[in-house]
């Protein structure tokens, strides 16, 4: 395997291990969101627009990962 | 002319890239694989429709620029006819955007704005009308996502960036703000690590938002030309039915995320700009 396969190798693994991180993180958001619901149906709204930007924080981290990925499947 | 080329080069797999077919002739097998890569950066890169350079600047006119043109016209046009006279009672397309403003207004200048939520909600409202249309234009075909190009994505963000500032110094006075970042009664040895530490905040805040739009529209185009690009590999009609109904799927899922970005990049500019203004908690 070359340096070129390497660097794609590497690409796919970070794809995956950052949309692991970022669909773990946003899943603990989402649960902990649902379970504040049910508890308390009538702080839906608050709990909704905190679940958002809370999950947009993690996203982008995980984005983040995605877009270095991108760069070196593109640029390799 | 674009949709021509695009799918002369799928019929003929050649013809808009030839130079770099010719330098991947050596690896035979490869070359189907590199055109699926070629052909998806070809979607989400910007091409120059027209040359201009001035004192040494490139300031073509991209295929991006002029979807922005196009979403500024289609802003100044639609909001400048529909609230000439704006209706105690509005109808049709009207009230569909008061429902949207004041759904803003109401869940997101007020709780982080407070009563200074009237002065910030022009920018507010155009940036989230212009990241939405520019959103949902991309998904037109044969057209471009303005947003899905990080200068783009980087400027608005600016925006944002200057807003801050311009908020923070207004209400703290210029020393008052900087002053104010650093949380006040923290003991004296802390405070080389606070300093760097508050003002590298200061700009990886606005660096997220620019690249979490970005890549979220970057990704979004990724996904769906990776389906199409399923079909052409496997060349199978019953995996392209089904690569189809993914297809679909995916591009109504783009709807979405166009939607939830815009309501994103507005609430995390409000909330920037909220913090600045409240510095105390």
């Amino acid at each position: 395997m070359g340096d070129l396969g390497l660097a794609y190798l590497a690409a796919g693994l970070g794809a995956g291990i950052s949309v692991i991180g970022g669909a773990l993180g946003v899943s603990k958001c989402a649960s902990a969101a649902l379970e504040g619901i049910a508890r308390q149906p009538e702080a839906t709204g608050d709990i909704r627009g905190a679940m958002i930007i809370t999950a947009a924080m993690i996203e982008g981290a995980a984005l983040l990962g995605l877009v270095i990925c991108f760069l070196l499947a593109v640029k390799a | 002319m674009i949709m021509a080329q695009t799918l002369s080069w799928f019929l003929t797999g050649s013809g808009v890239q030839e130079g770099h077919g010719a330098e991947q002739q050596g690896h035979g097998g490869r070359e189907h694989e590199e055109l699926g890569a070629d052909f998806i950066m070809h979607h989400i890169t910007d091409h120059k429709l027209l040359d201009l350079q001035i004192l040494g600047m490139d300031i073509s006119i991209t295929k991006h620029v002029l979807l922005m043109w196009i979403v500024s016209a289609l802003m100044i046009l639609m909001f400048g006819i529909l609230f000439r006279k704006p209706k105690m009672v509005p109808s049709g397309l009207a009230n569909f955007f008061e429902f949207i403003i004041e759904y803003l207004d109401q869940e997101v200048m007020k709780p982080f704005l407070g009563d200074q939520s009237r002065k910030y909600a022009p920018y507010l409202l155009t940036a989230f009308f212009f990241v939405l249309f520019c959103n949902l234009l991309g998904l037109v075909p044969g057209s471009a996502t303005a947003t899905g190009d990080i200068s783009v994505t980087a400027a608005l963000a600016l925006l944002t960036f200057v807003m801050v500032i311009m908020a923070g110094i207004k209400y703290h006075g210029l020393v008052g703000y900087f002053k104010g970042l650093i949380p006040p009664g923290l003991p004296v040895f802390i405070l080389p690590i606070m300093i760097p530490v508050e003002i590298l905040g200061l700009f990886t805040k606005h660096f997220a938002l620019a690249i979490r739009l970005f890549a979220n529209m970057v990704a979004g185009h990724v996904v769906v030309f990776a389906f199409l690009m399923i079909i052409f590999t496997f060349k199978n009609w019953a995996i392209a039915g089904t690569t189809l109904l993914f297809l679909l799927f995916v591009s109504l899922l783009e709807v979405l995320i166009g939607l939830i970005q815009a309501y994103i990049f507005t609430i995390l500019s409000a909330v920037f700009i909220g913090m600045s203004i409240h510095q105390d908690h």
